[in-house]
């Protein structure tokens, strides 16, 4: 699951190679006539760049991703639920082997993206660097966070680059499962006894905000990106996503009669567009920035795991083999 | 009850049990493997057991009407679980919980494969079913206890001691049960002894194979208590974060 593929990243580094001009246009046009663009095409050198960061977010937000929920497998009420969780967060695991093998077709090997993101070189959705406090924040993240990234990856899945793309697909058929499952396991607790009920409006409480935050920053501080726009590397805004969401969700939130912790919710009628508080996009570049409440932990338990796995990937290396990039 | 349905009803627990607690142990991997292939595959793993565990529950429920079950499986007291120590102890590294995961599966496979003979006829296709999933947990096993056995010297060292600490705990999945003559008069199981032989002759080529040194059996102290209810000091803990949130609200009747 996955919303934050417009996290704000560096601008264009100075040594950015002029390109040619007739090759440009060539690959302009061919993604004007809505055909993909396949790892060997002539590519611009700041497509490639755009694409690599945004597939590895992408992926490094699936594993870690995988943390928040996993912790509740162990934890799951009953066989039905520990099952259905087990199968869910492998899934993520999956998705994220999936999309490292997308980015390496554009060049950058798995180790490298690992490593990139051990050291905080590159990012993944803020979104997992909130606690997942009880069962009801598990259930709310399956349904919720995975419902905003089934529209951001749906959205994506129209991009040019064919691996990236087709990842997607694949992804977004599971994701689709996925919002089943934490619907169910939503309505169980929001029909269920009063302290469930409790629960999981509690979990709501916690997680609107960084929901709200999940598509990314409004347009009017988002990076100008109309280069990006007409390469299908980015094909709607985060405020498109966010007011698709919003019109999707709040009425099946509030069919529970669960209470969204925003009292300006509405939705305009002049407009037809949702009218929210300011979700605190200062916090938003906190959490981004590496002081988020779980930041740290995140990382720390990936480090650790990355380390005590060492012994394990020196036995599978072989010198006399050749790195291979994966097929896409 | 008579002896009969005893034997079959502690040998049906202590299998559920045992399939319970290593499945929730593999699931405990799911975003720390020591690569993503890792991660997937004993996630994999981990909702096989946890699946076996439920259907043997189910069929508890229905040939003896025990609890439904979740509550079977998450809320006994703790000496009231049948599992063997070998399940109970945490992770630790991949080494442990790779030849753990060799040592239990091999003997899990000859199980199963013994009782699609019984004679106590609803296990049978079960077990038949059981066995076509624990093939695939077996491969995974033997491929990569081949690899690390024979990896580096360090991965090498690594495998052999983890086999040391792990092959007294296997020998207590063989623990004899009460009932074991009744089971084996009755041909519903042919008994742990016989299950025990043919483990060790499984195993032991395979080991060879990946440059490890099996432990003698005559040697070595069995780890047994487990399937009389005496359990390890891992096992309440485990027990205790497994019902957490079904103990969270009792009066609730869905999840």
């Amino acid at each position: 699951m996955y919303g934050g593929g417009y996290i704000p990243g560096s601008a264009s580094p100075q040594e950015t190679p002029k390109e040619d001009p007739e090759k440009l246009a060539e690959f302009e046009e061919k993604i004007n006539r809505g055909e993909k663009i396949e790892p060997h095409d002539w590519m611009p050198y700041e497509y490639r760049r755009q694409l690599i960061r945004m597939i590895e977010q992408h992926a490094h937000s699936e594993i870690i991703g995988a943390l928040p929920e996993g912790t509740w497998i162990t934890r799951a009420p009953g066989f039905k639920r520990k099952l259905a969780l087990m199968a869910k967060v492998q899934d993520e695991v999956g998705h994220a082997q999936l999309l490292y093998s997308a980015a390496e077709t554009l060049g950058k090997s798995r180790e490298q993206m690992i490593n990139d993101l051990l050291s905080g070189k590159s990012k993944y959705s803020n979104v997992f660097n909130y606690p997942a406090k009880t069962w009801a924040d598990a259930a709310i993240i399956a349904w919720l966070v995975d419902a905003g990234a089934i529209i951001n990856q749906t959205t994506n899945s129209k991009g040019s680059y064919g691996p990236y793309c087709r990842a997607l697909e694949r992804i977004c058929w599971e994701e689709s499962f996925h919002l089943r499952y934490g619907y169910d396991t939503v309505v169980a607790l929001a029909t269920g006894t009063k302290k469930q009920r409790q629960m999981v409006q509690d979990a709501l409480n916690r997680w609107w905000r960084p929901i709200m935050h999940f598509f990314g920053p409004p347009d009017k501080i988002s990076v100008h990106t109309e280069k990006l726009v007409r390469w299908k590397v980015k094909l709607a805004t985060n405020d498109e996503m966010r007011q698709q969401f919003l019109n999707m969700y709040v009425p099946k939130i509030r069919e529970l009669e669960l209470e969204i912790p925003d009292p300006i919710l509405h939705k305009d009628p002049e407009t037809g567009k949702w009218v929210y508080s300011d979700p605190d996009w200062d916090e938003f570049f906190r959490v981004i920035n590496g002081n988020g409440p779980c930041n740290k932990e995140r990382l720390a338990v990936r480090k650790k795991a990355e380390m005590m796995g060492q012994w394990v990937r020196r036995a599978l290396h072989n010198p006399r083999q050749q790195y291979v990039t994966p097929l896409a | 009850m008579d002896p009969k349905q005893e034997a079959i009803k502690e040998l049906l627990i202590k299998m559920a049990d045992d399939q319970l607690i290593i499945g929730h142990r593999h699931s405990e991997w799911i975003g720390l493997g020591p690569i993503l292939e890792e991660d997937i595959a004993l996630a994999s793993i981990a909702q096989d057991k946890v699946g076996q565990s439920y259907t043997l529950f189910q069929l508890l429920h229905d040939q003896f009407g025990t609890a439904d079950p979740d509550t079977m499986g998450f809320l006994r007291a703790e000496n009231e679980y049948r599992c063997c120590h070998l399940v109970e102890y945490p992770n630790g590294e991949y080494d442990f919980s790779l030849i753990r995961h060799f040592l239990f599966d091999h003997a899990e496979y000859h199980r199963f494969d013994m009782l699609q003979g019984s004679t106590f006829e609803p296990i049978r296709g079960i077990a038949r079913k059981f066995k076509s999933e624990i093939k695939y947990h077996i491969l995974h096993a033997d491929v990569w206890v081949r690899r690390l056995g024979t990896g580096t010297e360090e991965s090498h060292q690594r495998m052999q001691a983890a086999l040391e600490t792990a092959f007294p705990l296997a020998l207590g999945i063989f623990e004899p049960s009460p009932y074991e003559q009744v089971l084996i008069e009755e041909n519903i199981f042919p008994g742990e002894d016989a299950l025990r032989q043919r483990w060790l002759e499984t195993i032991q080529p395979i080991l060879e194979e990946a440059s490890l040194q099996m432990p003698d059996p005559s040697s070595v102290e069995p780890a047994y208590g487990g399937r009389r209810g005496y359990h390890t000091e891992h096992l309440a803990p485990l027990l205790e974060e497994m019902s957490w949130t079904l103990r969270y609200d009792p009066e609730a009747e869905r999840w």
